[in-house]
Protein backbone atom coordinates (compact mmCIF):
# COMPACT_ATOMS: atom_id res chain seq x y z
CA UNK A 1 0.00 0.00 0.00
CA UNK A 2 1.50 3.28 -1.10
CA UNK A 3 0.05 6.21 0.78
CA UNK A 4 0.24 9.42 -1.26
CA UNK A 5 0.03 11.45 1.93
CA UNK A 6 3.39 10.07 3.01
CA UNK A 7 5.05 11.47 -0.06
CA UNK A 8 3.90 14.92 0.99
CA UNK A 9 4.93 14.26 4.58
CA UNK A 10 8.39 13.09 3.53
CA UNK A 11 8.96 16.15 1.39
CA UNK A 12 7.90 18.43 4.23
CA UNK A 13 10.28 16.72 6.64
CA UNK A 14 13.13 17.29 4.18
CA UNK A 15 12.14 20.94 3.92
CA UNK A 16 12.37 21.10 7.71
CA UNK A 17 15.95 19.85 7.57
CA UNK A 18 16.75 22.36 4.83
CA UNK A 19 15.36 25.21 6.91
CA UNK A 20 17.44 24.24 9.93
CA UNK A 21 20.59 24.19 7.82
CA UNK A 22 19.83 27.68 6.46
CA UNK A 23 19.01 28.83 9.99
CA UNK A 24 22.30 27.51 11.34
CA UNK A 25 24.33 28.99 8.48
CA UNK A 26 22.90 32.49 8.99
CA UNK A 27 23.32 32.30 12.73
CA UNK A 28 26.86 30.94 12.65
CA UNK A 29 28.08 32.93 9.66
CA UNK A 30 27.11 36.36 10.93
CA UNK A 31 28.03 35.66 14.56
CA UNK A 32 31.57 34.50 13.98
CA UNK A 33 32.12 36.16 10.60
CA UNK A 34 31.39 39.65 11.90
CA UNK A 35 32.04 39.09 15.60
CA UNK A 36 35.33 37.20 15.40
CA UNK A 37 37.57 40.25 15.74
CA UNK A 38 38.42 42.59 18.58
CA UNK A 39 35.24 43.90 20.25
CA UNK A 40 36.80 47.38 20.27
CA UNK A 41 36.50 47.51 16.46
CA UNK A 42 32.88 46.37 16.16
CA UNK A 43 30.51 48.38 14.06
CA UNK A 44 27.02 48.87 15.45
CA UNK A 45 23.55 48.61 13.90
CA UNK A 46 20.63 50.16 15.83
CA UNK A 47 22.80 50.19 18.92
CA UNK A 48 23.67 46.48 18.75
CA UNK A 49 27.02 45.06 17.61
CA UNK A 50 26.64 44.26 13.90
CA UNK A 51 27.26 40.51 14.38
CA UNK A 52 24.53 40.35 16.98
CA UNK A 53 22.08 42.38 14.96
CA UNK A 54 22.44 40.27 11.82
CA UNK A 55 22.81 36.87 13.50
CA UNK A 56 20.20 37.11 16.23
CA UNK A 57 17.76 39.85 15.21
CA UNK A 58 17.67 40.16 11.40
CA UNK A 59 18.47 36.44 11.03
CA UNK A 60 15.52 35.48 13.21
CA UNK A 61 13.21 37.81 11.30
CA UNK A 62 14.44 36.38 8.02
CA UNK A 63 13.85 32.80 9.18
CA UNK A 64 10.29 33.59 10.23
CA UNK A 65 9.64 35.13 6.82
CA UNK A 66 11.29 32.20 5.03
CA UNK A 67 9.26 29.64 6.99
CA UNK A 68 6.08 31.50 6.12
CA UNK A 69 6.92 31.60 2.40
CA UNK A 70 7.99 27.96 2.30
CA UNK A 71 4.81 26.84 4.02
CA UNK A 72 2.62 28.89 1.68
CA UNK A 73 4.36 27.42 -1.34
CA UNK A 74 5.10 23.82 -0.44
CA UNK A 75 3.03 22.65 2.52
CA UNK A 76 -0.13 20.76 1.62
CA UNK A 77 -3.19 20.00 3.66
CA UNK A 78 -3.88 16.29 4.00
CA UNK A 79 -6.47 14.41 6.06
CA UNK A 80 -5.07 12.45 9.00
CA UNK A 81 -7.71 9.78 9.34
CA UNK A 82 -7.28 6.68 7.23
CA UNK A 83 -10.83 6.32 5.83
CA UNK A 84 -10.53 9.60 3.97
CA UNK A 85 -6.90 9.03 3.00
CA UNK A 86 -7.40 5.78 1.11
CA UNK A 87 -9.37 7.33 -1.72
CA UNK B 1 5.04 41.60 50.31
CA UNK B 2 3.77 43.94 47.60
CA UNK B 3 0.06 43.38 47.17
CA UNK B 4 0.03 45.06 43.79
CA UNK B 5 2.56 42.50 42.61
CA UNK B 6 0.76 39.57 44.18
CA UNK B 7 -2.66 40.53 42.82
CA UNK B 8 -1.98 39.68 39.12
CA UNK B 9 -0.39 36.42 40.27
CA UNK B 10 -3.53 35.50 42.20
CA UNK B 11 -5.73 36.44 39.28
CA UNK B 12 -3.60 34.22 37.08
CA UNK B 13 -4.03 31.28 39.45
CA UNK B 14 -7.80 31.75 39.53
CA UNK B 15 -8.03 31.68 35.73
CA UNK B 16 -5.95 28.51 35.63
CA UNK B 17 -8.22 26.83 38.18
CA UNK B 18 -11.27 27.80 36.18
CA UNK B 19 -9.84 26.11 33.11
CA UNK B 20 -9.18 22.93 35.07
CA UNK B 21 -12.78 22.76 36.24
CA UNK B 22 -14.08 23.47 32.75
CA UNK B 23 -11.90 20.76 31.22
CA UNK B 24 -13.13 18.30 33.81
CA UNK B 25 -16.63 18.60 32.30
CA UNK B 26 -15.24 17.31 29.00
CA UNK B 27 -13.70 14.34 30.73
CA UNK B 28 -16.98 13.47 32.41
CA UNK B 29 -18.86 13.60 29.13
CA UNK B 30 -16.23 11.94 26.92
CA UNK B 31 -16.81 8.39 25.70
CA UNK B 32 -13.11 7.60 25.38
CA UNK B 33 -11.56 8.43 28.73
CA UNK B 34 -7.96 7.58 27.84
CA UNK B 35 -7.82 9.60 24.64
CA UNK B 36 -9.59 12.52 26.33
CA UNK B 37 -7.61 12.52 29.57
CA UNK B 38 -4.14 11.99 28.13
CA UNK B 39 -4.51 13.57 24.69
CA UNK B 40 -7.39 16.02 24.95
CA UNK B 41 -9.33 14.08 22.33
CA UNK B 42 -6.86 15.06 19.56
CA UNK B 43 -8.72 18.32 19.08
CA UNK B 44 -6.03 20.95 19.44
CA UNK B 45 -6.12 23.83 16.99
CA UNK B 46 -3.11 25.77 15.74
CA UNK B 47 -2.89 28.46 18.38
CA UNK B 48 -3.28 26.05 21.29
CA UNK B 49 -0.82 23.62 19.73
CA UNK B 50 1.81 26.34 19.29
CA UNK B 51 1.33 27.63 22.80
CA UNK B 52 1.40 24.24 24.50
CA UNK B 53 4.58 23.40 22.57
CA UNK B 54 6.44 26.55 23.53
CA UNK B 55 5.08 26.64 27.07
CA UNK B 56 6.13 23.05 27.66
CA UNK B 57 9.51 23.77 26.13
CA UNK B 58 10.13 27.10 27.85
CA UNK B 59 10.76 26.46 31.52
CA UNK B 60 12.03 28.18 34.63
CA UNK B 61 15.49 28.15 33.10
CA UNK B 62 14.32 30.32 30.18
CA UNK B 63 13.06 32.99 32.57
CA UNK B 64 15.21 32.68 35.67
CA UNK B 65 18.36 30.61 35.08
CA UNK B 66 19.04 31.70 31.49
CA UNK B 67 18.90 35.47 32.04
CA UNK B 68 21.08 34.94 35.11
CA UNK B 69 23.80 33.31 33.02
CA UNK B 70 23.40 35.98 30.31
CA UNK B 71 24.02 38.57 33.03
CA UNK B 72 27.49 37.15 33.66
CA UNK B 73 28.39 36.12 30.09
CA UNK B 74 26.92 38.85 27.90
CA UNK B 75 25.62 38.72 24.33
CA UNK B 76 27.40 35.42 23.64
CA UNK B 77 24.79 33.72 25.79
CA UNK B 78 21.97 35.30 23.82
CA UNK B 79 23.57 33.91 20.68
CA UNK B 80 23.59 30.47 22.26
CA UNK B 81 19.98 30.84 23.38
CA UNK B 82 18.92 31.59 19.81
CA UNK B 83 19.79 28.00 18.89
CA UNK B 84 16.34 27.34 20.35
CA UNK B 85 14.54 28.95 17.43
CA UNK B 86 14.22 25.63 15.52
CA UNK B 87 12.28 24.19 18.45
CA UNK B 88 9.40 26.29 17.09
CA UNK B 89 9.26 24.70 13.64
CA UNK B 90 11.61 21.72 13.42
CA UNK B 91 9.71 19.27 15.63
CA UNK B 92 6.40 19.85 13.88
CA UNK B 93 7.99 19.63 10.46
CA UNK B 94 10.08 16.52 11.14
CA UNK B 95 7.52 14.45 13.00
CA UNK B 96 4.96 16.27 10.96
CA UNK B 97 2.02 14.82 9.15
CA UNK B 98 3.48 11.36 9.02
CA UNK B 99 3.51 11.10 12.80
CA UNK B 100 -0.01 12.51 12.99
CA UNK B 101 -1.29 9.92 10.49
CA UNK B 102 0.57 6.95 11.96
CA UNK B 103 -0.38 7.84 15.53
CA UNK B 104 -4.04 7.76 14.50
CA UNK B 105 -3.57 4.53 12.58
CA UNK B 106 -1.94 2.88 15.61
CA UNK B 107 -4.47 4.58 17.90
CA UNK B 108 -1.52 5.70 19.98
CA UNK B 109 -2.26 7.68 23.13
CA UNK B 110 1.34 7.93 24.31
CA UNK B 111 4.67 8.11 22.53
CA UNK B 112 5.38 4.63 23.85
CA UNK B 113 2.18 3.33 22.21
CA UNK B 114 3.67 4.39 18.91
CA UNK B 115 6.99 2.71 19.68
CA UNK B 116 5.25 -0.47 20.83
CA UNK B 117 3.24 -0.81 17.64
CA UNK B 118 6.17 0.13 15.45
CA UNK B 119 8.80 -2.16 16.96
CA UNK B 120 6.64 -4.79 18.68
CA UNK B 121 9.10 -5.15 21.54
CA UNK B 122 8.52 -5.27 25.28
CA UNK B 123 12.12 -4.33 25.94
CA UNK B 124 11.59 -1.03 24.12
CA UNK B 125 8.38 -0.33 26.01
CA UNK B 126 10.04 -0.96 29.36
CA UNK B 127 13.27 0.90 28.54
CA UNK B 128 11.25 3.87 27.33
CA UNK B 129 8.97 3.84 30.33
CA UNK B 130 11.88 3.70 32.77
CA UNK B 131 13.77 6.52 31.11
CA UNK B 132 10.70 8.74 30.93
CA UNK B 133 9.85 8.14 34.56
CA UNK B 134 13.41 8.57 35.87
CA UNK B 135 14.52 11.53 33.77
CA UNK B 136 11.28 13.45 33.75
CA UNK B 137 10.70 12.92 37.42
CA UNK B 138 14.01 14.65 38.12
CA UNK B 139 13.18 17.39 35.65
CA UNK B 140 9.84 17.87 37.32
CA UNK B 141 11.48 18.17 40.70
CA UNK B 142 13.83 20.88 39.44
CA UNK B 143 10.90 22.82 38.01
CA UNK B 144 8.93 22.40 41.21
CA UNK B 145 11.87 23.80 43.19
CA UNK B 146 12.14 26.68 40.74
CA UNK B 147 8.47 27.52 41.07
CA UNK B 148 8.61 27.40 44.86
CA UNK B 149 11.76 29.55 45.02
CA UNK B 150 10.07 32.09 42.81
CA UNK B 151 6.99 32.36 45.02
CA UNK B 152 9.30 32.45 48.04
CA UNK B 153 11.24 35.42 46.66
CA UNK B 154 8.14 37.31 45.52
CA UNK B 155 5.97 36.91 48.58
CA UNK B 156 8.43 36.38 51.40
CA UNK B 157 6.68 33.15 52.43
CA UNK B 158 8.84 30.25 53.60
CA UNK B 159 10.12 27.81 50.99
CA UNK B 160 7.93 25.02 52.29
CA UNK B 161 4.76 27.10 52.20
CA UNK B 162 5.64 28.39 48.74
CA UNK B 163 6.25 24.85 47.53
CA UNK B 164 2.85 23.72 48.76
CA UNK B 165 1.05 26.68 47.20
CA UNK B 166 2.73 26.05 43.88
CA UNK B 167 2.37 22.29 43.92
CA UNK B 168 -1.25 22.19 45.02
CA UNK B 169 -2.29 24.74 42.43
CA UNK B 170 -0.69 22.71 39.64
CA UNK B 171 -1.84 19.35 40.93
CA UNK B 172 -5.49 20.28 41.23
CA UNK B 173 -6.06 21.38 37.65
CA UNK B 174 -3.90 18.67 36.12
CA UNK B 175 -5.55 15.87 38.07
CA UNK B 176 -9.12 16.93 37.42
CA UNK B 177 -8.68 18.37 33.94
CA UNK B 178 -6.13 16.08 32.22
CA UNK B 179 -4.42 16.97 28.98
CA UNK B 180 -7.14 19.35 27.87
CA UNK B 181 -6.64 21.45 30.99
CA UNK B 182 -2.89 21.27 30.48
CA UNK B 183 -3.09 22.45 26.87
CA UNK B 184 -5.56 25.23 27.61
CA UNK B 185 -3.69 26.50 30.65
CA UNK B 186 -0.52 26.28 28.56
CA UNK B 187 -2.20 28.64 26.12
CA UNK B 188 -2.85 31.18 28.85
CA UNK B 189 0.61 30.60 30.28
CA UNK B 190 2.36 30.83 26.90
CA UNK B 191 0.58 34.10 26.19
CA UNK B 192 1.61 35.46 29.59
CA UNK B 193 5.20 34.39 28.82
CA UNK B 194 5.32 36.26 25.52
CA UNK B 195 3.63 39.40 26.85
CA UNK B 196 5.74 39.40 30.01
CA UNK B 197 8.93 39.14 27.97
CA UNK B 198 8.00 42.07 25.75
CA UNK B 199 6.98 44.30 28.67
CA UNK B 200 10.16 43.59 30.61
CA UNK B 201 12.39 44.07 27.57
CA UNK B 202 10.89 47.49 26.87
CA UNK B 203 11.02 48.44 30.55
CA UNK B 204 14.67 47.45 30.82
CA UNK B 205 15.72 49.34 27.69
CA UNK B 206 13.97 52.48 28.96
CA UNK B 207 15.48 52.11 32.44
CA UNK B 208 18.93 51.73 30.90
CA UNK B 209 18.55 54.89 28.82
CA UNK B 210 18.39 53.15 25.42
CA UNK B 211 20.38 50.41 23.73
CA UNK B 212 23.31 52.70 22.79
CA UNK B 213 23.74 53.76 26.35
CA UNK B 214 23.57 50.21 27.72
CA UNK B 215 26.05 48.86 25.16
CA UNK B 216 28.49 51.67 25.98
CA UNK B 217 28.36 50.78 29.68
CA UNK B 218 28.84 47.09 28.91
CA UNK B 219 31.88 47.77 26.73
CA UNK B 220 33.30 50.08 29.39
CA UNK B 221 33.06 47.30 31.97
CA UNK B 222 34.44 44.54 29.75
CA UNK B 223 34.42 44.65 25.91
CA UNK B 224 33.91 40.90 25.78
CA UNK B 225 30.37 41.32 27.08
CA UNK B 226 29.42 42.22 23.52
CA UNK B 227 31.49 39.52 21.80
CA UNK B 228 30.07 36.15 20.76
CA UNK B 229 32.72 34.40 22.88
CA UNK B 230 31.32 35.55 26.22
CA UNK B 231 32.77 37.76 28.94
CA UNK B 232 35.21 35.07 30.05
CA UNK B 233 35.99 34.03 26.47
CA UNK B 234 34.82 30.49 27.20
CA UNK B 235 32.04 30.18 24.61
CA UNK B 236 33.84 28.58 21.68
CA UNK B 237 32.10 28.30 18.29
CA UNK B 238 32.19 24.50 18.52
CA UNK B 239 30.66 24.40 21.99
CA UNK B 240 27.97 26.93 21.14
CA UNK B 241 27.21 25.17 17.85
CA UNK B 242 26.77 21.79 19.49
CA UNK B 243 24.14 23.41 21.68
CA UNK B 244 22.00 23.32 18.54
CA UNK B 245 21.71 19.60 19.01
CA UNK B 246 20.63 19.92 22.62
CA UNK B 247 18.21 22.82 22.57
CA UNK B 248 17.28 23.12 18.89
CA UNK B 249 17.01 20.03 16.72
CA UNK B 250 17.31 17.36 19.44
CA UNK B 251 14.04 18.55 20.91
CA UNK B 252 12.37 16.12 18.46
CA UNK B 253 13.44 13.38 20.88
CA UNK B 254 11.73 14.84 23.93
CA UNK B 255 8.65 12.76 24.76
CA UNK B 256 6.76 15.67 26.33
CA UNK B 257 7.15 17.59 23.05
CA UNK B 258 6.68 14.64 20.69
CA UNK B 259 3.39 13.64 22.31
CA UNK B 260 2.02 17.06 21.39
CA UNK B 261 2.84 16.34 17.76
CA UNK B 262 0.18 13.62 17.77
CA UNK B 263 -2.55 15.54 19.52
CA UNK B 264 -3.55 18.21 17.02
CA UNK B 265 -6.66 18.30 14.91
CA UNK B 266 -5.64 18.77 11.26
CA UNK B 267 -3.03 20.03 8.79
CA UNK B 268 -4.20 23.60 9.14
CA UNK B 269 -3.55 23.53 12.87
CA UNK B 270 -0.03 22.31 12.25
CA UNK B 271 0.75 25.04 9.70
CA UNK B 272 -0.56 27.76 11.95
CA UNK B 273 1.26 26.31 14.97
CA UNK B 274 4.58 26.39 13.14
CA UNK B 275 4.28 30.10 12.45
CA UNK B 276 2.98 31.11 15.88
CA UNK B 277 5.34 28.77 17.68
CA UNK B 278 8.43 30.06 15.90
CA UNK B 279 7.53 33.69 16.49
CA UNK B 280 6.68 33.05 20.13
CA UNK B 281 9.77 31.00 20.93
CA UNK B 282 11.96 33.54 19.11
CA UNK B 283 10.45 36.38 21.12
CA UNK B 284 10.78 34.64 24.47
CA UNK B 285 14.29 33.26 24.04
CA UNK B 286 15.70 36.39 22.44
CA UNK B 287 13.90 38.74 24.81
CA UNK B 288 14.59 37.01 28.11
CA UNK B 289 18.27 36.37 27.47
CA UNK B 290 18.88 39.85 26.09
CA UNK B 291 17.15 41.20 29.18
CA UNK B 292 19.72 39.35 31.29
CA UNK B 293 22.55 41.13 29.45
CA UNK B 294 20.89 44.56 29.51
CA UNK B 295 20.24 44.14 33.24
CA UNK B 296 23.94 44.44 34.00
CA UNK B 297 24.28 48.23 33.71
CA UNK B 298 20.75 48.80 35.03
CA UNK B 299 21.20 46.67 38.12
CA UNK B 300 24.91 46.03 38.74
CA UNK B 301 26.46 43.77 41.34
CA UNK B 302 24.03 40.83 41.61
CA UNK B 303 25.89 37.72 42.71
CA UNK B 304 23.19 35.08 42.38
CA UNK B 305 22.13 34.66 38.75
CA UNK B 306 18.65 33.40 39.59
CA UNK B 307 17.83 36.71 41.28
CA UNK B 308 18.55 38.91 38.26
CA UNK B 309 15.17 38.60 36.57
CA UNK B 310 12.91 39.05 39.64
CA UNK B 311 14.96 41.94 41.06
CA UNK B 312 15.16 43.65 37.68
CA UNK B 313 11.42 43.37 37.20
CA UNK B 314 10.68 44.92 40.57
CA UNK B 315 13.16 47.71 39.85
CA UNK B 316 12.24 48.79 36.33
CA UNK B 317 8.47 48.24 36.25
CA UNK B 318 5.57 49.74 38.23
CA UNK B 319 4.15 47.15 40.71
CA UNK B 320 1.11 46.07 38.70
CA UNK B 321 3.12 45.49 35.50
CA UNK B 322 5.77 43.73 37.58
CA UNK B 323 3.08 41.35 38.77
CA UNK B 324 2.16 40.48 35.19
CA UNK B 325 5.79 39.99 34.20
CA UNK B 326 6.54 37.87 37.25
CA UNK B 327 3.59 35.68 36.36
CA UNK B 328 5.60 34.72 33.26
CA UNK B 329 8.25 32.55 34.97
CA UNK B 330 5.47 31.11 37.12
CA UNK B 331 3.58 30.29 33.95
CA UNK B 332 6.68 28.82 32.33
CA UNK B 333 7.33 26.61 35.32
CA UNK B 334 3.75 25.47 35.70
CA UNK B 335 3.33 24.76 32.02
CA UNK B 336 6.43 22.58 31.98
CA UNK B 337 5.55 20.78 35.18
CA UNK B 338 2.00 20.06 34.10
CA UNK B 339 3.17 18.51 30.84
CA UNK B 340 5.74 16.36 32.61
CA UNK B 341 3.24 15.25 35.23
CA UNK B 342 0.75 14.30 32.52
CA UNK B 343 3.41 12.40 30.62
CA UNK B 344 4.80 10.49 33.58
CA UNK B 345 1.28 9.63 34.65
CA UNK B 346 0.26 8.47 31.17
CA UNK B 347 3.40 6.33 31.05
CA UNK B 348 2.55 4.63 34.31
CA UNK B 349 -1.15 4.19 33.54
CA UNK B 350 -1.16 3.43 29.83
CA UNK B 351 2.24 1.87 29.23
CA UNK B 352 2.75 -0.06 32.43
CA UNK B 353 -0.59 -0.60 34.17
CA UNK B 354 -2.64 -1.29 31.04
CA UNK B 355 0.09 -3.13 29.19
CA UNK B 356 1.39 -5.37 31.91
CA UNK B 357 -0.72 -5.24 35.04
CA UNK B 358 -4.34 -5.08 34.00
CA UNK B 359 -4.89 -5.16 30.23
CA UNK B 360 -8.63 -5.67 30.64
CA UNK B 361 -9.28 -2.85 33.06
CA UNK B 362 -12.73 -1.31 32.76
CA UNK B 363 -13.23 2.36 31.96
CA UNK B 364 -14.06 3.10 35.59
CA UNK B 365 -10.89 1.34 36.73
CA UNK B 366 -8.75 3.22 34.23
CA UNK B 367 -10.29 6.46 35.38
CA UNK B 368 -9.63 5.71 39.00
CA UNK B 369 -6.07 4.55 38.27
CA UNK B 370 -5.35 7.71 36.28
CA UNK B 371 -6.48 10.04 39.05
CA UNK B 372 -4.68 8.05 41.74
CA UNK B 373 -1.41 7.72 39.82
CA UNK B 374 -1.32 11.40 38.89
CA UNK B 375 -1.94 12.35 42.50
CA UNK B 376 0.71 10.01 43.91
CA UNK B 377 3.37 11.17 41.45
CA UNK B 378 2.56 14.79 42.19
CA UNK B 379 2.82 14.26 45.93
CA UNK B 380 6.06 12.30 45.54
CA UNK B 381 7.63 15.22 43.67
CA UNK B 382 6.67 17.56 46.50
CA UNK B 383 8.38 15.36 49.06
CA UNK B 384 11.59 15.26 47.00
CA UNK B 385 11.44 18.98 46.31
CA UNK B 386 11.43 19.73 50.04
CA UNK B 387 15.13 18.99 50.04
CA UNK B 388 16.17 20.79 46.86
CA UNK B 389 19.38 20.60 44.82
CA UNK B 390 21.00 23.73 43.27
CA UNK B 391 21.62 25.08 39.77
CA UNK B 392 18.39 24.94 37.87
CA UNK B 393 19.81 25.23 34.41
CA UNK B 394 22.09 22.25 34.58
CA UNK B 395 19.69 19.90 36.27
CA UNK B 396 17.13 20.68 33.67
CA UNK B 397 19.55 20.19 30.79
CA UNK B 398 20.60 16.81 32.14
CA UNK B 399 17.13 15.35 31.82
CA UNK B 400 16.84 17.02 28.43
CA UNK B 401 19.97 15.53 26.90
CA UNK B 402 19.53 12.05 28.31
CA UNK B 403 16.03 11.71 26.91
CA UNK B 404 16.98 13.14 23.55
CA UNK B 405 19.76 10.60 23.20
CA UNK B 406 17.36 7.79 24.08
CA UNK B 407 14.42 8.75 21.89
CA UNK B 408 15.46 10.83 18.92
CA UNK B 409 16.48 8.02 16.57
CA UNK B 410 14.03 5.51 17.91
CA UNK B 411 11.23 7.90 16.98
CA UNK B 412 12.61 9.51 13.82
CA UNK B 413 14.08 6.41 12.18
CA UNK B 414 11.09 4.37 13.29
CA UNK B 415 8.91 6.82 11.46
CA UNK B 416 10.88 7.20 8.24
CA UNK B 417 13.18 4.24 7.79
CA UNK B 418 11.55 0.96 6.89
CA UNK B 419 14.61 -1.03 7.90
CA UNK B 420 14.67 0.36 11.42
CA UNK B 421 13.99 -2.58 13.73
CA UNK B 422 13.79 -3.36 17.42
CA UNK B 423 17.37 -4.57 17.78
CA UNK B 424 18.70 -1.36 16.31
CA UNK B 425 16.38 0.68 18.50
CA UNK B 426 17.26 -1.13 21.71
CA UNK B 427 21.00 -0.88 21.02
CA UNK B 428 20.63 2.80 20.19
CA UNK B 429 18.59 3.59 23.32
CA UNK B 430 21.04 1.84 25.61
CA UNK B 431 24.04 3.44 23.90
CA UNK B 432 22.46 6.87 24.03
CA UNK B 433 21.52 6.74 27.68
CA UNK B 434 24.67 5.14 29.05
CA UNK B 435 27.01 7.24 26.94
CA UNK B 436 25.21 10.39 28.04
CA UNK B 437 25.57 9.51 31.70
CA UNK B 438 29.22 8.48 31.37
CA UNK B 439 30.21 11.60 29.45
CA UNK B 440 28.24 13.89 31.71
CA UNK B 441 29.79 12.37 34.84
CA UNK B 442 33.38 11.91 33.72
CA UNK B 443 34.13 13.93 30.60
CA UNK B 444 31.92 17.02 30.47
CA UNK B 445 32.39 19.07 27.29
CA UNK B 446 34.42 16.29 25.68
CA UNK B 447 36.53 17.53 22.72
CA UNK B 448 35.08 20.98 23.39
CA UNK B 449 31.55 19.86 22.47
CA UNK B 450 28.41 19.74 24.54
CA UNK B 451 27.81 16.44 26.34
CA UNK B 452 24.86 15.53 24.14
CA UNK B 453 26.79 15.50 20.85
CA UNK B 454 28.57 12.16 21.06
CA UNK B 455 25.64 10.18 22.48
CA UNK B 456 23.39 11.41 19.66
CA UNK B 457 25.94 10.60 16.96
CA UNK B 458 26.88 7.24 18.47
CA UNK B 459 23.28 6.15 18.97
CA UNK B 460 22.58 6.95 15.31
CA UNK B 461 25.53 4.91 14.05
CA UNK B 462 24.69 1.97 16.33
CA UNK B 463 21.02 2.10 15.33
CA UNK B 464 21.80 1.91 11.63
CA UNK B 465 24.50 -0.75 11.95
CA UNK B 466 22.50 -3.06 14.18
CA UNK B 467 19.33 -2.64 12.10
CA UNK B 468 21.16 -3.50 8.90
CA UNK B 469 22.95 -6.45 10.48
CA UNK B 470 19.66 -7.94 11.71
CA UNK B 471 17.50 -6.95 8.75
CA UNK B 472 17.23 -10.55 7.47
CA UNK B 473 14.98 -11.36 10.44
CA UNK B 474 12.39 -8.82 9.33
CA UNK B 475 12.03 -9.75 5.67
CA UNK B 476 8.29 -10.39 5.72
CA UNK B 477 7.16 -7.77 8.17
CA UNK B 478 4.21 -5.54 7.34
CA UNK B 479 4.89 -2.15 8.84
CA UNK B 480 2.16 0.22 7.75
CA UNK B 481 4.58 3.12 7.57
Amino acid sequence: MKDQRFKIAHREALIGIGLVIVNFAIWFGFAYGLGGGDPANYSYVFGFPAWFFYSCIAGTGFMILLIWIVMKLFFKEVPFDDEEGDR
Amino acid sequence: MHWQVVFPLLLFLIIIFGIGIWANKHIRSSNSFLQEYFLGGREMGGFILAMTMIATYGSASSFIGGPGVAYTKGLGWVLLAMAQLPAGYFVLMILGKKFAIIARRYQAITLIDFLRERYKSHVIVILSAISIIVFLFSAMMAQWVGGARLIESLTGLSYTTALFIFAISVLVYVIIGGFRAVALTDTVQGTVMVIGTVILLIGTIIAGGGIDNIMTSLVAENPDFVSPFGAQGDLTPLYVSTFWILIGVGVVGLPQIAVRAMSYKDSKSMHLAIMIGTIAIGTIMFGMHLIGVLARPVLPGIDIGDKVMPLLTLKVLPPFLAGIVLAAPMAATMSTVNALLMLVSSTVVKDIYLNYMKPKASDAEIKRASFIVTTIIGLAVIIFALNPPDLLVWLNLFAFGGLEAVFIWTVVLGLYWKKANKYGAIASMITGMSLYIVIDRFYPSIFGMHTVTLPIVASFVIFVMVSLATSHKFKNEQLMI
